[in-house]
């Protein structure tokens, strides 16, 4: 048997990051639809109910603008919420708190109150969840100054930013995926912290940069290795936050590359890959031997059907054709 | 720091000072319209004339550790809460030396060594706000109450129902404050509510709820300190409508030609200074010349407050994205890496 770090499941690994802030600092709580004695809907918080007691985690009515706004109002109190919204669907419904109260008022009252919260969210398709259910919002996210963007990929990740993102002193929205839940993997310590605006190499390579982030993290590297079975070898990147995002990083690989591709499960329009597209065109143009291209869902609401709903979403398949399209090959060349 | 709740009818002294805050509001805000008019106010500019002795009776009936939201008409509030006049004029101006550092403006004023917790532009969306600031309380075992004044208008916002709901499932010690001015914008009552008293939605949550004439500022502390006690003894919500009027028009930018004449000045000859005025010389509790030298001691700290704002420097364009964030990543980012130039 290996001696190396424990193994533990994405969903774990929350958990465990979760109980030890809390076990931390008293004004950590917990708040969200069915967290407490149903141990969250994706299970994330279970057992927390039991330790810690119904003063700190609190099963809320279906009222997702109201207890997103009671988290900014006790955290501009001091306090440090942890939001639960069941998915990042409904969200939406708690958009004018997030966007118009969190994100803006340590501005807007020029420094005088903070808001050190974290909104926890699950998103993404893949479960035949169809078109109200299968969301990723990043950039709807990304787009709003005063917010900061966290989406991990591997427990460890998981588990070493939201701890981050619990002793942040801004709101953050930390997206987790559906998909990655039972992704098993080492995580760190109670004090190894992953910070934010730090981008891994996930597989280094030489031909072609592909950036992917949370569940597009694994999809990019089964792409990667079927195209190290055809000789091509390529360089995965996971941004890890989008706020901040690690220019630097993304844009010393693609220097090194020539050339690059972004995997996001979200829409193209005005999406997180167009948002990165653009920095790298910004940050790398005179180095970029081909256009830098986008893997996105396709530009529909989320179809029921299995087969549609396979279609729509990004495939390793689809980042394979890609990457042969940045390097000017012919699918299947 | 323990203070000592206010009693629900103020001593003599008391309602002196509540007659020179009342006083302070309407002066400070006739001023602003000028200045507004002058050109050196931008954007919005709503204010509360009119409306002062339900915003003076619900601020002297708390005590100065009570949380308190607003709405974005709230000089009031902040000027209640005893915020330096030139700060709040030096914010409506723009300038460096605003309460805000010339972020926020008028509807966006904050005191947070005063408890007053903020003016808020979107109709409603500070009502969870207010119940976060009462969770906290409980949380930690405070014995504050969160005060949250928000319009009729805003009680037709979903989000306000939510905040009833939560409040009454969970007894936190919150008042909601219905200030009913009969108009949402320029849409009056009647065209928007489909019951047009709107206390019994709070009542329907089983929050204790009651309404009150708003152009009595006696009324109106009296019901705030009841509602207060109950939040702050009984640990249970209230809610208190105060039923008032705006003489303006929603802001600067209406020139309010909707509502008739004559209801406005209905409403005018009820006017709460007038009236408790009225009151203090009917008990000999203040003479005219008190009053009038009131009157020239507040002409005074609003001239003040105008040219101090006139005077202060503009905020410095360097510091376009200072406070985008409370804790920047780096020390380039003054708040957004993403900004680049």
């Amino acid at each position: 048997m290996s001696d190396g770090p424990a193994q533990m499941t994405y969903r774990d690994a929350l958990n465990e990051a979760l109980r030890e802030e809390m076990q931390r600092d008293d004004a950590v709580f917990l708040m969200g639809e069915d967290i407490g004695r149903f141990d969250g809907a994706f299970k994330v918080t279970r057992g927390l109910l039991d330790e810690f007691g119904e003063q700190r985690v609190v099963d809320t009515p279906i009222t997702e603008a109201g207890f997103t706004g009671l988290g900014i109002g006790a955290a501009m109190a001091g306090l440090r919420p942890v939001i639960e919204i069941m998915t990042v669907n409904f969200a939406l419904v708690a958009m004018d708190q997030i966007v118009s109260n969190a994100s803006k008022i340590h501005y807007m009252f020029g420094g005088q109150a903070t808001v050190p919260m974290v909104i926890r969210m699950p998103g993404g398709a893949g479960h035949q969840l169809s078109a109200q259910h299968s969301h990723s919002l990043e950039a709807m996210f990304t787009h709003v100054p005063g917010l900061k963007v966290v989406v991990p990929a591997t427990p460890e990740d998981a588990k070493g930013l939201l701890k981050t993102a619990i002793r942040d002193d801004d709101p953050v929205i930390f997206l987790e995926s559906e998909g990655l839940y039972g992704k098993k993997g080492p995580v760190g310590g109670e004090d190894d912290l992953v910070p934010f605006g730090q981008a891994v190499v996930r597989r280094p390579g030489r031909d072609c940069t592909v950036i992917a982030h949370s569940r597009m993290v694994w999809v990019a590297l089964a792409a990667a290795e079927d195209l190290a079975a055809q000789g091509i070898d390529v360089e995965v990147i996971d941004p890890r936050t989008f706020r901040p995002l690690d220019l630097d990083t993304l844009a010393a690989s693609v220097r090194r590359t020539s050339r690059a591709v972004v995997v996001d499960e979200g829409w193209p329009e005005c999406g997180i890959a167009a948002g990165v597209a653009a920095h790298l065109y910004e940050a790398c143009f005179d180095w970029l031997d081909a256009p830098v291209v986008r893997v996105n869902s396709a530009d529909v609401p989320m179809p029921y059907a299995r087969n549609l709903e396979q279609a729509a979403i990004p495939q390793a398949g689809d980042v394979v054709s890609a990457v042969h399209a940045v390097l000017g090959r012919e699918a299947g060349a | 720091m323990t203070h000592a709740a206010p009693a629900a009818q103020p001593d003599h002294d008391g309602m002196r000072a509540m007659f020179r805050t009342m006083t302070l509001i309407r002066r400070f805000e006739e001023r602003a319209s000028d200045e507004y008019m002058a050109g050196r106010i931008g954007g919005f500019l709503h204010l509360a004339i009119g409306e002062e002795a339900a915003i003076v009776g619900t601020v002297s009936a708390l005590r100065p550790d009570d949380p308190l939201t607003s709405t974005y008409r709230e000089h009031g509030q902040a000027l209640a809460r005893g915020s330096d006049p030139r700060a709040i004029m030096a914010e409506l101006l723009g300038r460096a030396t605003g309460i805000c550092g010339g972020r926020g403006g008028s509807m966006h004023l904050m005191d947070r060594e005063r408890s007053f917790y903020g003016g808020y532009g979107i109709v409603g969306g500070a009502v969870p706000l207010a119940l976060g600031l009462a969770w906290a309380t409980r949380y930690r075992g405070g014995d504050q109450v969160s005060v949250t004044m928000f319009g009729e208008g805003a009680a037709n916002q979903g989000v306000v129902s939510e905040c009833f709901n939560m409040a009454g499932l969970w007894d936190l010690p919150i008042v909601f404050l219905i200030l009913n001015n009969q108009y949402g914008m320029g849409t009056p009552v009647e065209r928007a509510a489909a019951v047009e008293d709107f206390y019994p939605r709070a009542a329907a949550y089983d929050i204790e709820s009651w309404k009150v004439d708003g152009m009595d500022v006696l009324a109106v502390r009296g019901a705030v300190a009841e509602a207060a006690r109950l939040a702050r003894e009984e640990r249970r919500p209230a809610c208190v409508e105060l039923l008032a009027y705006r003489y303006r028009g929603h802001s600067m930018s209406d020139p309010d030609t909707v509502r008739a004449t004559e209801e406005k000045e209905r409403w005018k000859a009820r006017d709460p200074l007038v009236t408790f005025e009225r009151v203090l010389l009917g008990e000999d509790i203040i003479d005219a010349g008190a009053i009038a030298a009131m009157q020239a001691e507040i002409d005074e700290v609003v001239t003040d407050a105008a040219a101090f704002a006139e005077e202060s420097p503009e905020v410095p364009v360097v510091e376009l994205a200072r406070d985008v964030y409370a804790q920047p990543w780096n020390d380039d980012a003054r708040g957004s890496a993403l900004m680049r130039p």
